[in-house]
């Protein structure tokens, strides 16, 4: 059988404009990060001269210590740390607990229990902003990290994700452990859960640069500077009357280049957390 | 051996610590019992609250109730038919610009003879992991019109200079362009997943049979991937009738609301305007909304997994 061969000229062409097109996407996508960085090292007078300086110049110092003195660095990165860090950790434990006995076990209440979970992914967050503000106001909480962190850590998604990747968890080497003994909160800990470190890798790569950019609630129940975290401090700097744009994409990088580094290493984990919450369910 | 104690224990007499002591019948309900004290207090709380709240009105220092009130001013209500509005229009134009867009670098990315796929791939993700806040400012200086880049290409090439963020027109292509460039890299790593997942044998069979690319990706590789499809417009859907942060930020819902998005309408009231109850009606038209569009993209579309 002869399979019909493109002509060379077509196969270059094809080429080509692959290749063309995937670049200047290439170009697009990162050249407001390279603006971004550029601008971090201007004055705000070169960042609004126009023809657009593109090249890096060396006010750098100074807008870091203009920024510092604006929103103070150190308690702003501290406080987007401890948020995500936290969050992080307690999103892990807590959706692959919930995820192992929703895949692993019958019980009463499971089939509704595993359906309200998953409904609330249709619930746009704008519905809960109001009256989770009232309730926190109700428990004395605004302007705490907590306020930040538990409204967040009841999230379909993670569960979902864990579920998916219990499911795989073969039956036997759990009934194997029951019969040597082992009680049920071991074998969760030392059999079950070591096994799932891409899984939990992934949903925690996932859940960490939700809650480093997340804006809207903090923006709602952290109200003063002391407690802001990047993207609050940031759009606070975006609001003042004096705007110093060298000083805003500085913060803008600060606020961006951990992630990035993050997703670079980890990319592989992120991607697949993105895609056992999608295509595989 | 603890656990056959247990066992003694349970079938001597059910006492209370025995019955609720873990053993293979309750362990569920302790694994799942943090998310569940979770999710009735941040979760359905809030959303019995708010729907109660809908039909109250804060009057004197106290909540009392006003029946549909809150819902018929919505019907007259020109600020929130601009809002709703103008999510439709981001709707009907980015979501489909974006999907279009994510399927046809998905597919080049997948094509065989492609190097440095990882690279292209990472930089074409590298949007969607940014900070919204910062890429929002981003934006805002590439589109500013005096000295921002976007116009000073157009100048290079000859075309006036548009005056991005402040006219109705243009400001809403602002936020479409800002949502395309961020989204589609997260979309087409999804789609591109999707690709790679279908078998090499089958476009081999179409090489065979004698089809071109394009009947191929429209009789072979659209219809495989209509599930996954499927997927990227609800999600992209949902999140464009939820859409906040890039009107919040680039042009504050301006000029005169040609932006604003039914959530920012819904964030003013609530906390500038501090009317709760007329918020959360807002926030529940949002809800049933969005609970349509879903259902009506899978009744089209024919469903998927």
């Amino acid at each position: 059988m002869k399979i019909k061969r493109k002509p060379n000229e077509a196969r270059f062409a094809t080429q080509f404009i692959t290749y063309a097109f995937l670049i200047v996407g290439f170009l697009v996508s990162l050249f407001p990060f390279y603006l971004m960085f550029v601008s971090a090292t201007h004055t705000s007078g070169d960042v609004v001269s126009y023809p657009p300086k593109l090249y890096f110049t060396n006010n750098l110092i100074n807008n870091f210590h203009a920024l510092n003195s604006d929103i103070g660095i150190g308690k702003v990165f501290f406080n987007s740390l401890f948020i995500t860090v936290t969050y992080t950790l307690l999103t892990i434990i807590l959706d692959s607990m919930a995820g192992y006995a929703l895949a692993k076990f019958e019980f009463k209440g499971k089939t509704f229990l595993f359906t309200m979970i998953l409904v609330t992914i249709m619930i746009p967050s704008q519905v809960l902003l109001i009256p989770l503000f009232k309730l926190m106001t109700s428990i004395n909480m605004v302007n705490t990290y907590p306020a930040v962190i538990l409204p967040s850590l009841a999230n379909a998604f993670g569960i979902f994700l864990m579920r998916q990747n219990m499911l795989v968890f073969p039956d036997s080497l759990i009934e194997a452990a029951r019969i040597d003994g082992l009680s049920e909160f071991p074998i969760f800990f030392r059999i079950v859960l070591p096994t799932m470190k891409p899984a939990m890798a992934a949903l925690g790569i996932y859940m960490f640069m939700s809650q480093w950019n997340n804006f809207m609630w903090p923006l709602v129940v952290l109200r003063t500077p002391n407690m802001y975290t990047f993207p609050l401090a940031l759009a606070g700097l975006n609001g003042m009357s004096r705007i110093n744009y060298g000083e805003i994409m500085l913060g803008t990088t600060l606020a961006t280049l951990p992630i990035m580094v993050i997703f670079m290493f980890f990319q592989k984990q992120f991607v697949s957390g993105i895609l056992n919450g999608s295509v595989k369910g | 051996m603890e656990k056959n104690k247990e066992l003694l224990k349970t079938g001597k007499s059910k006492s209370l610590i025995s019955k609720f002591f873990p053993n293979q019948n309750t362990i569920p309900y302790y694994f799942l019992l943090p998310i569940i004290l979770l999710f009735l207090m941040f979760m359905v709380y809030p959303i019995i609250d708010s729907f109660l709240m809908s039909f109250q009105q804060y009057k004197f220092g106290k909540y009392s109730f006003v029946g549909l009130s809150n819902y018929k001013r919505l019907v007259s209500d020109p600020t929130f038919k601009a809002a709703l509005g103008n999510n439709f229009i981001y709707l009907l134009i980015q979501v489909p610009i974006m999907i279009i867009l994510a399927l046809v670098i998905s597919e080049l990315l997948n094509k065989s003879f492609l190097k440095c796929r990882g690279i292209f791939r990472m930089a074409f993700f590298m949007p969607a992991v940014t900070a919204l806040v910062a890429y929002a400012l981003v934006f805002k200086l590439l589109l500013n019109t005096n000295y921002g880049f976007i116009n000073y290409l157009l100048a290079l090439v000859h075309l006036p200079k548009v005056d991005w963020l402040n006219r109705p027109m243009s400001a809403r292509a602002s936020i479409i362009i800002a949502m395309i460039w961020r989204w589609t890299g997260y979309n087409m790593v999804i789609l591109l997943a999707g690709l790679q997942g279908i078998s090499g044998d089958i476009y081999e069979a179409c090489d065979i049979d004698g089809a071109n690319g394009i009947q191929k990706f429209f009789k072979i590789t659209l219809p495989l991937m209509k599930p996954i499809i499927l997927f990227c417009v609800i999600t992209s859907t949902i999140g464009t009738l939820q859409l906040f942060d890039e009107p919040y930020i680039l042009t504050q819902g301006g000029p005169d609301n040609a932006t604003i998005t039914v959530a920012n309408y819904l964030y003013n009231t609530a906390f500038r305007f501090i009317n709760f109850g007329y918020a959360s009606a807002i926030s529940y038209v949002l809800v049933v909304i969005i609970a349509v569009f879903s259902l009506i993209q899978f009744k089209f579309v024919g469903g998927g997994d």
